[in-house]
């Protein structure tokens, strides 16, 4: 306590913060101390607490208990207004920003003025500011639906910069980024620490926190597990098991053949988005094979998957499923070909969460036997199945007739897994399938794909976390803008080599 | 400081389902005591009288019946459609375009006795029907907004009507614009000697046990509250949601069509400009009270057509405007959504001391105070 | 039918048009606010209605027309505060609210009225607005008479357009209204209080519809009747898709309804089509279907339009 620098107050101290929800405890005791120039790392696994702490900080949820304070002052954070009145900037994982308003629209809105009209002289000065200090150019009267991801992520950023942040929330800002452009984030970051800035850098991604962050706190059910403060020269290993709180092993994947070629696509190309849409794509599984998709967010991954799932058209090309030619987009007649689909939205496009567990678990099926006979219901024999299907995967809920949204994600995600594998499927589709899992969770759902890909299935994997492609996939397919750019043998396959193809540069 | 807070909850049980609509409707005579008091009567009188002379003999108890009937038809047709999120605010146009074509077939003397009854039901269900399939189809292949559409087409159902009664259906005899009589023959049998109640509540009350089966029971109920539901989730399962909207626009058309029917075959014997006191729009409020449970329709239409009825009564007595039982429809509408809140949330009272009870997502902005 | 053209298309007839454009202008505008902060209010026909009998009643016992535009605004913005109340405090579905706020405004103005009024022989009326001339600019040939010959609500309902996009395009509330109804995730977070943006959407959006109504109870004509707005509302509404959600399309839209109901009135009087009347009626609805169904399959509306915003929830 004798050093200067330590008397100081720290530009941002939180003490002792309590949240919880319902019965669920989010924070317990979170105490978190920022200087400026710091570069703090917040690591966790989902649901460790991480973005409800900072939801407090920003003022989106009211914490139970707990104190915030700004230079040593106590202070009072009501709603975001007050977190930007601060100088608190988040950006948030999921970007808050109007598509259909301009990059400069979305800056204004919200800043207190005087002035009856829109102040865009003063605006764009600011913009310009930003940019020079930063390297983070804009074009100002683009509209914000126009932008590349990256872009407009970048933009989040100058947002906060815009309102005078002093101190920068960044949640999973990674996430969907390209290897490439993450390393612009990181420069960025390092020149907003080099400027006295403070940056929370929420992330999950142990690589990253090494290479960006100052120290690390480390999060694991609500409370504060240890504070690293020579994070990079850590391992990775090390922090993985404080953040699940045991050790944890890699999924362990057995030598296989791939057999016979059971989905195939052959010159699809579909109609829409310019940059999603899918052309000329050709693609095989191949049974005993795990084959993975990578790429950035919006090149054409939906598309591929509402083709197979049968709920896109496409507009040109082929797609045979186990020998047998798809003629028009049906999902029935997909899933009558023996294909399961794990959707990538598995509460918006999967279930029915305001009803009953068991109505969710038949929904595809309900119009055949045993579930219903000439029309008509068979309650018995729907409840029957989903009682046995809540057993055999071990998921906990209250029962078949539980209200499905009441289910923790992993059991909603177990719970559409039991439903797909049911049908016996050759061909398994899933995209993005262990997003916003734990640990365990995810750990499950990866053991049950590398049992079907031994049990001679073929699927197909539709991922953003490349971690999750390199310990699966038998090899790895690029998308970008819609078309594919490359396919590694898993072998050769390397993450620099992947990044470079999802910017869109050909496999050399 | 004390605020209110929401907690979901897991299921609502079945006393709540009954005790929600009961808790509504008393909020709602609680807030329109208020202009009871300002027309100057006595609050208790006013209720009495509203309540009562609807079982003040047996007459009258019967009369409540045979109100009760369109409005079980028209409420059935509102919960069918809101169960798929069809907005189907056309009952109204759809009843009137039953009773035109029961009118029509009911006056045909070219037909055979015995087919009168039976083709008046199914022209009448059928000319509902295509009534309300077209905002269907303007929705599913126009992309067009059903709530705009089916006002509108009320509107436009209605001067249909009153247009052919100044001109080609005028009646000859009298002169007014009414249609002529329906033949002797089509007249719906009588229940009751000396009463009006007719065939129609039994077709009502079998439609509330057809629609509460084909609801839960069959795969089309099934698919209905799928798509009402989570209609993406239900595209991906693989129904199609153009043909379940289809399908449950006819049946609530045919639903309202049939409350047309009733009300030309029971009641009047001729289609005439007052046919329907809104019987559509009360639609909506039974459904909702009901939650949209078929079964639940039919007390929700009963105790609608007690206020309706009886509101004559009171006003007659208390001089209480007969409009009364109008705003009683609008309060209770409003009452009864608020309510349905209590299936979802449960609602607590959070004081400053209960910081270190468990604290949950509430609707707005948390208003208790915060311990440094 | 060169003389039909020449009996209907005179000057009489365009500021007729402009009279009938009136009260959908303002209503629409008023539904034009709401929708562009993400609530679809379907308060729209009730409010009207209430507000043309509370404007009426006012006017009848003061004797001043503008006190009863004023209550007439005043009874509007408590059906919008009511709207706020389910829609934004309570977040329960639009389309469910506004069909009761409409069921009990139109309740409430019939209850009243008849209180207040009993049930006369003749129905009361009050002396109506009169046209304001504009001085110089009524002078004008053909264009003075047209558009400065009107009503003061007609000019006050031509200079809310620009008003309007003014306010949504290039002043910092505008930009905060817009937002909300885009994404009000974003609004949020940029500081900005969503509810009460859209209360306030509501409030002005309730006071515009109690005007037009007012309009049509002490201007187009000059007493209350229980069908004097007769669907009107409802045709606000797709006038506001069919403007896809622009002020000046949306009041284009108006003026062309006018045009279209003006025609109807000119043809139904001239007796130059031997048709029943009813079918003269029946024509706006049915074209506004058609205009619906030509427009709705490309139309954008706001991102976040019925959809409740609730802060904390996980």
């Amino acid at each position: 306590m004798t050093d200067t620098s330590q008397t100081a107050p720290p530009l941002l101290a939180m003490r002792g913060i309590v949240k919880r929800f319902g019965t669920v405890s989010a924070c317990e005791g979170v105490d978190l101390t920022l200087r400026a120039g710091d570069v703090l790392g917040l690591l966790g696994e989902n649901g460790a607490g991480k973005t409800s702490l900072m939801n407090i900080l920003f003022g989106a949820y009211a914490a139970n208990d707990g104190a915030i304070l700004i230079e040593g002052q106590p202070v009072q954070i009501r709603d975001s207004a007050d977190a930007l009145r601060l100088g608190i900037g988040m950006v948030h994982q999921h970007f808050h920003l109007v598509p259909r308003h301009t990059v400069l629209e979305n800056l204004m809105v919200g800043r207190p003025g005087k002035s009856l009209a829109l102040d865009r002289a003063g605006a764009l000065a600011k913009l310009k500011e930003i940019a020079n200090a930063y390297g983070l150019g804009l074009e100002p009267d683009v509209l914000v639906q126009d932008l590349a991801i990256g872009e407009q992520q970048r933009l989040e950023i100058v947002k906060a910069l815009f309102r005078g942040a002093r101190i920068l929330i960044l949640d999973e800002p990674t996430a969907a980024l390209t290897p490439q452009e993450t390393e612009g984030l990181f420069r960025a970051v390092r020149a907003m620490a080099a400027r006295g800035l403070a940056v929370i850098f929420i992330s999950h991604k142990l690589e990253e926190v090494r290479a960006i962050t100052t120290h690390v706190l480390v999060m694991r059910q609500g409370r504060v597990v240890a504070e690293l403060r020579n994070a990079p020269e850590l391992s990775g290993r090390r922090i993985a098991e404080l953040m699940c709180g045991r050790p944890i092993q890699p999924p362990t994947k057995s030598a296989s053949t791939p057999g016979p070629v059971l989905l195939r696509l052959v010159e699809v190309n579909t109609a829409g988005g310019e940059r999603r849409r899918l052309k000329s794509v050709t693609l095989e599984v191949r049974a005993g094979e795990i084959v993975g998709i990578a790429g950035v967010a919006g090149n054409g991954q939906l598309d591929l998957a509402d083709v197979v799932a049968g709920v896109l058209e496409p507009v040109s090309g082929r797609i045979e499923i186990c020998g047998q030619p798809l003629d028009h987009a049906s999902p029935r007649r997909v899933q009558e070909l023996k294909v399961g689909r794990i959707p990538e939205d598995r509460m918006g496009t999967g279930l029915l969460t305001q009803s009953p567990l068991a109505d969710s678990m038949v929904m595809p099926r309900v119009h055949r036997p045993p579930f219903s006979r000439h029309g008509l219901l068979d309650r018995g024999a729907i409840l029957a199945f989903a009682r046995a299907q809540i057993e055999r995967y071990a998921i906990r809920a209250a029962g078949p007739r539980a209200r499905t949204g009441t289910l923790s994600g992993g059991n909603l995600q177990k719970a559409l897994l039991a439903r797909e594998l049911a049908s016996d499927p050759m061909v398994v589709l899933a995209a993005q399938p262990t997003r916003g899992l734990d640990v365990a969770a995810a750990g499950f759902v990866h053991s049950q794909f590398l049992k079907l890909r031994a049990e001679g299935r073929a699927l197909l994997l539709i991922s953003e976390d490349l971690e999750e492609l390199f310990a699966l996939a038998d090899r790895i397919v690029v998308m970008s803008a819609g078309r594919i750019v490359g396919d590694l043998p898993i072998a050769e396959a390397t993450v620099e080599k992947i990044g470079l193809m999802m910017t869109g540069a050909e496999a050399a | 400081m004390i605020g209110l807070r929401l907690e979901r909850r897991d299921a609502a049980p079945i006393w709540l389902r009954i005790a929600l609509p009961i808790g509504a409707i008393f909020l709602t005579l609680l807030v329109c005591s208020t202009l009871i008091l300002l027309a100057g009567a006595h609050v208790g009188e006013a209720y009495a009288h509203l309540f009562l002379t609807p079982f003040s003999g047996r007459f009258d108890t019967v009369e409540t019946a045979v109100k009760a009937t369109p409005l079980i038809l028209t409420g059935l047709a509102v919960a069918v459609a809101f169960r798929a999120k069809f907005w189907n605010i056309g009952a109204e146009g759809q009843l009137l375009a039953g009773a035109m074509a029961a009118a029509f077939i009911g006056g045909r003397a070219s037909l055979p006795d015995w087919s009168l009854e039976p083709l008046m039901i199914l022209c009448g269900g059928m000319a509902g029907a295509a009534w309300a399939l077209l905002p269907a189809v303007l929705r599913t292949r126009y992309k067009v907004d059903d709530v705009v559409t089916t006002l509108l087409l009320n509107f436009v159902m209605f001067y249909a009507m009153t247009a052919l009664l100044d001109g080609p259906w005028k009646d000859p005899l009298s002169g007014y614009p009414d249609s002529p009589d329906i033949r002797m023959e089509a007249e719906f049998p009588i229940l009751l000697r000396a009463t009006r109640l007719h065939l129609g509540i039994l077709i009502a009350l079998a439609a509330a046990l057809f629609v509460w089966f084909l609801m839960n029971r069959t795969v089309l109920g099934f698919a209905i509250k799928a798509v009402g539901e989570n209609p993406r989730a239900a595209a991906y399962a693989g129904m199609s949601i153009g043909r379940v909207i289809l399908a449950t626009a006819a049946l609530s058309g045919a639903l309202a069509g049939l409350a047309g029917v009733g009300e030309v075959g029971g009641v009047h014997f001729q289609v005439m400009a007052g046919l329907s006191p809104g019987y559509g729009y009360t639609g909506i409020v039974i459904a909702m009270l009901a939650g949209l449970n078929p079964l639940g329709v039919v007390p929700a239409a009963f105790f609608f057509a007690v206020v309706i009825t009886g509101a004559e009564g009171m006003s007659r007595a208390t001089g209480v405007p007969v409009y009364l039982s109008d705003v009683i429809q609008g309060v209770a509408l409003i009452s009864m959504l608020a309510a349905m809140l209590f299936t979802q949330y449960r609602i607590r009272i959070v004081g400053r001391l209960a910081t270190a009870s468990p604290a949950a997502p509430a609707l707005s902005r948390e208003v208790e105070g915060k311990t440094p | 039918m060169d003389e039909i053209f020449g009996q209907v298309f005179q000057i009489g007839f365009f500021a007729a048009l402009i009279r009938i454009a009136t009260p959908l202008m303002l209503a629409t505008i008023g539904e034009l606010y709401a929708e562009r902060s993400g609530v679809l209010n379907l308060g729209i026909e009730g409010t009207m209605l209430f507000g043309a009998m509370t404007g009426f009643t006012t006017a009848y016992f003061t004797g001043s027309l503008w006190l009863g535009v004023a209550a007439a605004m005043g009874a509007g913005v408590a059906m919008g505060l009511i709207m706020g109340l389910t829609t934004v405090t309570l977040g329960l579905s639009q389309h469910v609210s506004g069909i009761g706020v409409t069921l009990l405004a139109t309740g409430l103005a019939f209850f009243f009225y008849r209180l207040i009024f009993g049930q006369p022989s003749a129905p009361p009326n009050v002396k109506s607005f009169q046209p304001l001339p504009l001085p110089l600019l009524s002078e004008i040939p053909f264009v003075g008479p047209v558009l400065f010959n009107q009503f003061a609500l007609s000019y006050l309902a031509l200079l809310l357009v620009p008003a309007t996009a003014f306010l949504l395009y290039r002043t910092p509330w505008g930009l905060a209204l817009r937002t909300v109804g885009e994404n009000p995730r974003a609004a949020d977070a940029a500081g900005v209080n969503v509810a009460i943006m859209r209360y306030q959407a509501l409030i002005i959006s309730g006071a515009l519809m109690g005007t037009a109504g007012a309009f049509l109870s002490m201007a187009q004509f000059n007493a209350f009747t229980f069908g004097v707005v007769s669907g009107r509302g409802w045709i606000c509404i797709a006038l506001v898709v069919f403007g896809q959600w622009s002020p000046w399309k949306s009041a284009l839209g108006a003026l062309l309804f006018g045009f279209i109901d003006a025609l109807q009135l000119r043809l139904q009087a001239g007796g130059m089509f031997h048709l029943p009347y009813q079918l003269f009626l029946m024509m706006p609805f049915v074209l506004t279907i058609l205009a619906m169904a030509l427009v709705s399959r490309n139309a954008r509306a706001p991102a976040a339009l019925l959809v409740p915003f609730r802060k904390e929830e996980r």
